[in-house]
């Protein structure tokens, strides 16, 4: 323990004599938190449409304005033709085509039943399901409250047989808003860059600079090694862990629902894991370039797979289940599930479970990975 | 018969194919400063690492201070000092936290270290320097105090691999004054040199060529042996033969 | 220019050499054009669901067995009480609850209206609207059968065409992003790192005294990447159509040589950060740790940019990778042809331009 104390002693004294670390830790992860929700909104809205209406009919018309005071699409051009229209989508300026035929409101009124085309740019699925979706809805309103409907069904008629009245309702954030979904994650994210990054190029600098042979040389043990690299980045971590939820609260309005000490309890687990993620590579590596490609691989996976931006479930089962042999991933379902919902402990013990087999799993692989003696 | 506290025996590191150390087959006693001899690549570096428990001998045989260097490295560094080619202080701490920290993983008690730095620093004439970088420090002084820093814990041997490259005249003079009251006060000191006349010195060497030892006796024994008048054409004649260097 | 060859080779050498770097370069971006290639989808299935049913009758045993044949939901529970669900959604696991209140099948035979609840863990607000969306649709196609009589004497049908993803490909759009993000990357951060490595052996010294004019230098260093850049891109083309069956719609020449340009743009950008850093720490954590967010950002794949505050949209254009995102969009996905590309390859070679120009400024400063 004696022992252990000097260790600790040194790595504080070199950590807080870089001022360039000490900035990375608390600015990056304070500005981006800060900074990032702004530019990271997920939230489908703004669906450009471009119209083609070649009926010019009052009903067109109306229909025409239903969806512009929907809310939910800016018009970019009314067009003369489908041709026309589909040049703004191919210029990335229209999610949707809008095309309504000539005579349709003839049509409509002769034979009961009209078409019209809807045309969705489908690289982008999330906007093209929903832009889509949104637009169905807007017609089947706009047919059930047509006039001539109004007049033709007596509201026995319309309502006689069978009408399923359907409610919904968002739990835990009503009105559904992205931020509350994204800054929980993006706080784990950076959580996650700064002590991954940052462990990741510790040892593997006393390697470069030749310093690690005056530790290999001396009787430390591996595990006090480790600990003394590990602990002084726990506790920066926490700090940076604190001063996100301050974020969170101050700017975004977020406080978590659940248990502060749950939050805390599983970060601090969480932190051990990612450190001896960090460790682990620096030991792997021969120079900071490699551990920072190693690390930078890893952390685009965890980025892109670790459910921050899309969902976990829908992926295909193998990618599932790295996703879950990732720790981030479950530090993120975590945060969302204490901070939004108010989870209590029996609802993350799995978790838990989880976290604590990943951080003795890593740091233990760290250890044996480190040599003394080669 | 005094005692040994390094005994080697058949010695041997290979890499592949490539014998970087071969048989090599030597004792040192206690209090003794014994000189490693050899031109680059010699493999003097290598058979030194071995016995400082930094890397596993392929075969052969070799106990430092008593121990085993196969099982029981972890006892060897306790009873040594290490002093690598390579400058290996932390720059970015100063003079006074390098030795509490170097003086503290190997377990001396607070109390004891701030005693032994006080008088350390009084005897380097480090006394404006205590709280500058080690870093900022010029190249002589702080080989001085990395030698410092070796022994400071009292090791039973300290092993010294080049430890004045780069350092001048009056500076390694002041140097190799250390290291003789380092060896006055019972500490073995091992040292491997590129200066014939730093060989001078010591009480005996051995001298490695392409991984084996072709010589080892006293400085004197050696020219004798030789009818050589300096110890550099001893160096000269050995390693003539050599077949493999640095580069 | 025989100079130059020799030049060239010497780089190539040092590249070949390195078997880490090559294994980094390679491996890697097909490593991850792999999993994001399968793993990132915009798609939603596969979603729990628990249900409430307070009815138990022929109607909400139909109507369950209709969501559990679905390939969006997986039926966790259909008997769970009023009082359960909120720890049920807060176990984390089930994402939406659907609620018949007692009745259900009756009112629904007799009075002709029933009613039913969704409750959506708002948690993640996209999933929620989505799961919402697939229920209602499922519940009004139900409604739909078992009273035809409902429907409306004038009806207006939707009919939806999926534009140049017909299939309903949920990863389209991640594949030409997470081109652009690698290539970026990659490109970037190699030639920068390259170049500060020759600055801190201090060879780059040996190669300034010689009498070669310092451009051909920065050329020489840069041509053994760009020609690996673009067996890496041909690479990560080929996975994408062979393995991850993306169909190329436009040409393919067009491709590759908007391709060259962009790796020249990157190239051109790690270069000038060569310049303003003297170590490979410094260029790394810039080029990687420094640009890793930014890029992944303001390429527009993940994020919509028009979502963006309009600061952020202006900051969007200096990143070159936001300009190529588009490109191959274009090509690959919309089979376009140049005169759709025109503004963008435009916008990237003014950028290629200032990033060289900014870089041989600096290098000369350096010299004199």
């Amino acid at each position: 323990m004696k022992i252990l104390r000097f260790l600790l002693q040194k790595e504080f004294r070199q950590i807080f004599r870089d001022k360039t670390i000490i900035a990375m830790m608390f600015m990056m992860p304070t500005v981006q938190l800060i900074i990032l929700p702004l530019a990271m909104d997920l939230e489908v809205k703004n669906i450009s449409l471009s119209i083609v209406d070649r009926d010019h009919s009052s009903y067109s018309q109306q229909l025409i304005s239903k969806v512009g005071s929907s809310g939910y699409f800016k018009m970019v051009s009314m067009e003369p033709s489908y041709k026309e229209a589909l040049k703004y989508v191919e210029r990335d300026e229209a999610d949707v085509v809008l095309e309504i035929p000539a005579g349709f409101e003839r049509n409509l009124i002769r034979e009961g039943k009209q078409k019209v085309g809807l045309s969705v740019d489908a690289i982008d699925g999330t906007k093209a399901s929903i832009g889509g979706s949104y637009l169905n809805a807007i017609i089947a309103d706009f047919t059930a409250n047509l006039e001539i409907n109004n007049k033709a069904t007596t509201p026995t008629n319309y309502t006689s047989k069978s009408f399923i009245d359907v409610t919904y309702s968002t739990w835990f954030n009503p009105l559904a808003q992205f931020k509350y979904y994204l800054v929980p994650g993006i706080l784990v994210l950076l959580l996650t860059m700064i002590g991954g990054f940052l462990s990741s190029l510790n040892i593997v600098r006393e390697k470069e600079v030749g310093t690690i042979e005056q530790i290999n040389v001396s009787p430390i043990k591996k595990w006090q090694f480790i600990l003394g690299k590990l602990i002084p980045f726990w506790i920066m971590g926490i700090i940076v862990f604190t001063l996100g939820l301050v974020v969170c609260w101050l700017i975004y309005g977020i406080v978590s629902e659940g248990s502060l000490l749950l939050l805390y309890l599983f970060a601090a687990f969480y932190l051990i894991a990612v450190l001896g993620f960090g460790l682990l590579i620096s030991t792997i590596s021969d120079n900071q370039i490699q551990a920072m490609f190693l690390a930078f691989f890893f952390m685009m996976i965890f980025t892109l797979m670790g459910g921050l931006f899309t969902s976990v479930e829908s992926m295909p089962d193998w990618a599932r289940n790295i996703s879950n042999l990732m720790p981030i991933t479950h530090f993120i379902r975590v945060v969302r599930m204490v901070m939004l919902k108010g989870s209590g402990f029996a609802d993350v013990q799995l978790e838990f479970f989880y976290i604590i087999v990943f951080g003795v799993i890593l740091n233990g692989w760290a250890i044996w990975n480190y040599r003394k003696t080669a | 018969m005094e005692e040994k506290v390094i005994i080697c025996n058949d010695l041997t590191k290979q890499f592949g194919d490539f014998y970087a150390v071969n048989k090599i087959s030597f004792d040192v006693y206690k209090g003794e400063v014994f000189g490693f001899l050899g031109a680059n690549g010699a493999g003097k570096t290598t058979a030194m690492r071995i016995l400082c428990g930094l890397s596993y001998p392929t075969s052969g045989k070799a106990s430092v201070a008593g121990f085993d260097v196969y099982k029981q490295q972890e006892s060897i560094k306790k009873n040594i000092g290490y002093m690598s080619q390579k400058f290996s202080l932390y720059e970015n701490l100063t003079v006074s936290e390098n030795i509490e920290f170097f003086g503290g993983i190997y377990g001396v008690e607070r109390s004891e270290i701030s005693m032994r730095r006080t008088d350390l620093i009084e005897r380097l004439g480090l006394e404006k320097e205590v709280n500058k970088m080690v870093g900022e420090l010029p190249l002589g002084w702080k080989q001085k105090l990395a030698f410092s820093v070796a022994i400071f814990h009292q090791p039973r041997i300290v092993f010294l691999d080049e430890p004045t490259g780069g350092v001048d005249p009056v500076t390694r003079r002041q140097f190799w004054d250390m290291i003789y009251e380092a060896a006055a006060g019972g500490i073995t000191v091992f040292v491997t040199t590129h200066y014939m006349d730093e060989a001078e010195y010591c009480n005996r060497i051995s001298i490695m060529v392409d991984g084996r030892i072709e010589a080892l006796d006293t400085p004197e024994n050696l020219k004798k042996n030789y009818s050589a008048s300096s110890m550099d054409e001893v160096f000269y004649q050995l390693a003539r033969g050599a077949k493999r260097s640095d580069n | 220019m025989k100079q130059l060859f020799v030049f060239i080779r010497k780089e190539f050498y040092h590249v070949f050499r390195d078997k880490r770097t090559l294994l980094i370069m390679f491996g890697l971006p097909i490593a991850q054009i792999l999993l994001f290639g399968y793993a990132i989808t915009s798609e939603v299935k596969n979603s729990h669901i628990s249900i409430s049913d307070n009815s138990r009758d022929a109607n909400t045993e139909q109507l369950i067995n209709k969501i559990k044949s679905s390939s969006y939901f997986i039926v966790d529970e259909t008997s769970l009480s009023e009082q359960e669900i909120e720890n049920t959604l807060k176990r984390g696991n089930v994402r939406c609850v659907l609620v018949f209140p007692p009745n259900f099948g009756n009112n629904l035979l007799h009075s002709g209206k029933a009613q039913i609840q969704i409750i959506a863990d708002g948690s993640d607000p996209n999933t929620a609207k989505t799961l919402i969306n697939y229920l209602t649709a499922i519940i009004a196609d139900y409604q739909q059968e078992i009273s035809p009589a409902a429907v409306l004497p004038y009806v207006i049908v939707p009919e939806t065409r999926m534009l140049y993803n017909e299939e309903g490909n949920g990863s389209l759009n991640f594949i030409p992003g997470v081109m652009a993000l690698i290539l970026m990357i990659v490109c970037t951060a190699l030639t920068a790192v390259a170049v500060v490595k020759e600055k801190e052996l201090g060879t780059m010294e040996v190669l300034l005294v010689s009498p070669f004019k310092p451009i051909f230098v920065l050329i020489s260093k840069a041509v053994p990447y760009l020609v690996l850049s673009l067996a890496n891109f041909t690479l990560i083309v080929l996975l994408a159509v062979f393995v991850l069956n993306v169909e190329i719609k436009g040409s393919i020449l067009l491709l590759f040589l908007v391709s060259t340009l962009f790796i020249i743009t990157c190239l051109s950008f790690g270069l000038l950060i060569s310049n303003v850093t003297s170590s490979q720490q410094t260029a790394l954590l810039l080029s990687i740790m420094g640009m890793m967010i930014p890029t992944l950002i303001f390429t527009g794949f993940m994020f919509p940019i028009e979502n963006m505050p309009w600061v952020f949209q202006v900051i969007s254009n200096i990143v070159p990778s936001r300009w190529y995102f588009l490109i191959i969009k274009s090509v690959m996905l919309k089979g376009l042809g140049f005169a759709y590309i025109w503004k963008e390859v435009l916008v990237l070679i003014v950028m290629t331009l200032a990033l060289l120009g900014v870089a041989l400024k600096n290098f000369k400063i350096r010299l004199e």
